[in-house]
């Protein structure tokens, strides 16, 4: 058997030891319900307090901030739904303004508001390098707020207050220009071409303009700071299995005073806002798998960050028809993503298995389905049948040399896989 | 040359479908040593058709069965996506065929087309050695170096009449495993080796169309071919309303809807320009000849003038003693004139006219006349 050599962490990720050590009590040993009042339920509970409390400590959050879910995809639709909705009942806003880039799961998400429940959605353009400018949001922010005039070049004034900018309590105020917008949500960072996008700037933003801003965080977990009291999110989300931890858990967080609905109801857990018998096993994993990364991360990232340089370097170099997408320099450190002319994108990463090579083209796909990648068309890049898409996303387990069979696979796969 | 390389160092690619042939064939090679590869073909369905709109040849079933007996025998398995192409030189020649009044065989053109080109040169770049498919069929290389494609040994469910667009181009790089065994013992070994026994439908020739409903299907994506027009009879005479050409074959007698003439009619001709379905009595359906065009030679060469040989002109059909007569007068190379010493009934212009001598299938065309 050859090694496997994966180059697919936005994929999934492997889960830590670590991770596994925590969660196995809690599966046989530990396995009461938090709510129930024997010693079990103590027992589960108490794990589950203190996952929620360090979760929110890494976060720089509170606890009643914390939601688990079952992973990104619940944990956007939560906050995007939950926060559109409870808006809507608020203050009547029913616009709901998102990206062109975004994963399917805030996507559809918002379309399906647009579609089947009243809301108008604004999905902004990106730029060539997949970015969202903080520009086209304030405008489509303006765009419908008839009472308040379109900004000039330098938008209205500031609070410069820190303090005040960072107070959810603008949000609902009728006096806003984003008084009729539900919400603004755009990602950390692309799961596709793995561009970071101007969250900082986009949630103060919101802020000024009392418009509640959500990030999916999903892809920016593993290289990302997520402190949420330096980063004005008003809600954030996470997946347990993009951070070595376990699938089918995730971390939602919304800001206190954030109005809030919930679409899961049948029990008081989490705060009366997710309800479902709380998974505590996965809970715990996700937890001690947050904590590792948040630990590791700054020791990790220029280790990642050579690792992709080293990756794009030869990639560029030796194929001449491969051509770098998303930004070069707001770019996630563990994330590689080409286009390469006159390659099929499905035969490669056949070739690139049978050497042993886990890559990806684009994100995940289920049934054989080809589409092209709504990623690149929103950034003008033609993609398909004679231009392969090709993302390599590096992990824990990655070397330098790994890296350079890869490379050198790659170009022997592209020679004949056109 | 590589038939005579060890099968651990022969790589084959193996055209996986879920069903009971291609999973042993995929069992036999692995036996033998083979490194292999599967790949099933996501081809075209109608969208919106109901039943997860999935063509059936590749339905979320077969998949899964397909990619548990891959892992099974521990070899990679692949699902590639074969839509466009599928969708282009078999759906498309199947609404075209049946606008022109012809009764188009879709399985002759998914293996011209598909199997044994776009899939077969997807292997090549995978860099395999030999494609393989559970087809009932067989090869035998001659001395000469020559590939024959021969008839099964179970002949009931010989497939070489829907092979016979093969050359020897194609043949050189091709294995049939299951051909060598009778069904029940094909059977018999996919239970031996727990392999999924169930055969789906024996025949998936219209694996695109979601409800098996062809006249439907035409509705749907030709209407324009489906419309209402005169049924006549050779000397003109209107004996009542056909309900869309592509509803009626050659040599179909009953469904015509005009009792009373007193003689059986039979369907003679569709004549698409017209619109018309021209019937008749049994002696004017009878034909002594044919002729086939777009041929294919299995073999190196045509045959010679006069040869004689046993010709199917359906996939169901008996083969017939014949005499083939390639490029006749005032037609190409690929056409070849086919006579039969007694009249043949339901020759219909579309199908495959396939030869054989024997059990070597020589080749085959499409019936133009």
């Amino acid at each position: 058997m050859k090694p496997f050599i994966y180059v697919d962490h936005a994929a999934t990720t492997p889960v830590r030891p670590e991770v596994l050590e925590a969660m196995l009590p809690y599966f046989s040993a530990q396995y009461g319900n938090p709510s129930s009042t024997h010693s079990a339920g103590r027992k589960a509970s108490v794990a589950l307090t203190k996952a929620r409390r360090t979760v929110a400590a890494l976060l720089g959050a509170a606890d009643r901030e914390i939601i688990f879910t079952s992973g990104g995809t619940e944990g956007a639709n939560a906050a995007i739904r939950g926060i559109a909705l409870a808006r809507r009942r608020q203050t009547g806003a029913n616009r709901i303004i998102t990206s062109a880039v975004e994963h399917h799961a805030v996507l559809h998400t918002v379309q399906d508001l647009a579609t089947n429940y009243g809301f108008s959605a604004t999905i902004l353009p990106v730029d060539a390098d997949g970015l969202v400018q903080a520009a086209e949001v304030e405008r489509a922010i303006y765009a419908d707020g008839d009472s308040s005039a379109p900004p000039s070049s330098g938008g209205p004034e500031p609070t410069g207050n820190p303090a005040l900018a960072g107070n959810p309590a603008l949000i609902g105020n009728p006096e806003l220009a984003g008084n009729n917008v539900a919400l603004v949500t755009v990602m950390y960072a692309n799961n596709e071409v793995g561009t970071i996008q101007p969250v900082a700037q986009i949630g103060a933003l919101c802020r000024r303009l009392g418009v509640p801003f959500h990030t999916d965080a999903v892809q920016a977990a593993a290289t990302l700071p997520l402190d949420v009291d330096t980063l004005p999110v008003d809600a954030l989300t996470i997946s347990g299995h993009k951070i070595y931890g376990p699938k089918g858990v995730g971390i939602l967080y919304v800001r206190s005073g954030v109005p809030f609905l919930p679409t899961q109801t049948g029990g008081a857990q989490e705060d009366n806002r997710r309800a479902g018998t709380e998974n505590v096993p996965l809970i715990v994993g996700a937890t001690k798998a947050l904590e590792l990364i948040t630990q590791e991360r700054d020791a990790e990232r220029p280790r990642l960050r050579a690792l992709r340089d080293r990756l794009i370097g030869a990639v560029l170099a030796e194929l001449a028809t491969a051509r770098l997408t998303g930004s070069h320099t707001q770019r996630l450190d563990s994330l590689a993503s080409f286009v390469i002319n006159g390659v099929d994108a499905e035969a490669l990463l056949i070739r690139l298995d049978l050497a042993g090579i886990g890559a990806s083209s684009g994100s995940a796909c289920t049934s054989g389905a080809l589409r092209p990648s709504h990623v690149l068309e929103a950034m003008g890049i033609p993609s398909g049948r004679a231009a392969a898409q090709l993302r390599l996303s590096l992990g824990r387990s990655n070397t330098p040399e790994q890296v350079d069979y890869v490379v050198e696979q790659l170009v022997q796969g592209c020679r004949v896989a056109g | 040359m590589k038939h005579l390389k060890a099968p651990e160092e022969t790589t084959v690619v193996i055209a996986m479908s879920g069903g009971v042939d291609s999973s042993v064939a995929a069992a036999l090679m692995v036996e033998r040593g083979y490194q292999c590869i599967g790949i099933m073909m996501r081809l075209w369905a109608e969208t919106g058709a109901g039943e997860g709109s999935m063509n059936k040849c590749c339905s979320v079933e077969s998949m899964a069965d397909a990619r548990q007996v891959a892992d099974q025998l521990g070899i990679p398995f692949y699902l590639i996506n074969v839509e466009q192409p599928f969708k282009q030189n078999v759906v498309d020649f199947f609404i075209e065929g049946y606008s022109a009044g012809l009764t188009p065989n879709p399985c002759l053109a998914c293996n011209r087309h598909i199997r044994f080109d776009y899939l077969l040169n997807y292997a090549r770049k995978l860099g395999a050695d030999y494609l393989v498919t559970g087809h009932h069929a067989r090869t035998r290389r001659l001395d000469t170096g020559e590939i024959q494609l021969l008839k099964a040994v179970d002949e009931r469910k010989d497939q070489s009449y829907v092979l016979s667009v093969m050359g020897q181009a194609e043949l050189r790089d091709v294995l049939f495993p299951v051909g060598d065994f009778t069904k029940p013992v094909i059977r018999q070994m996919a239970a031996q080796w727990g392999l999924p026994i169930a055969s789906k439908h024996d025949s998936m020739d219209l694996c695109f169309i979601a409800d098996d409903d062809y006249r439907r299907f035409l509705q749907d994506w030709a209407s324009h071919a489906m419309q209402p027009g005169p049924i006549v009879d050779r000397a003109g005479n209107v004996l009542g309303e056909h309900a869309g050409l592509p509803s009626y074959t050659i040599g179909q007698r009953k469904g015509l809807g005009i009792g009373g003439v007193g003689v059986p009619l039979f369907v003679l001709e569709l004549d698409s320009t017209r619109n018309t379905l021209v019937v008749g009595r049994k002696e004017e359906l009878g034909r002594t000849q044919l002729l086939a065009h777009h041929v294919n030679w299995t073999g190196d060469a045509a045959v010679a003038a006069g040869f004689a040989a046993q010709c199917k002109i359906r996939y169901r059909a008996q083969p017939v003693d014949c005499r083939l007569y390639p490029a006749p007068p005032d037609a190409d190379e690929t056409t070849v004139a086919v006579h039969f010493a007694e009249p043949l009934y339901g020759i219909s212009p579309g199908q495959g006219a396939v030869f054989y001598d024997g059990d070597v299938c020589l080749g085959g065309g499409i019936i133009a006349r």
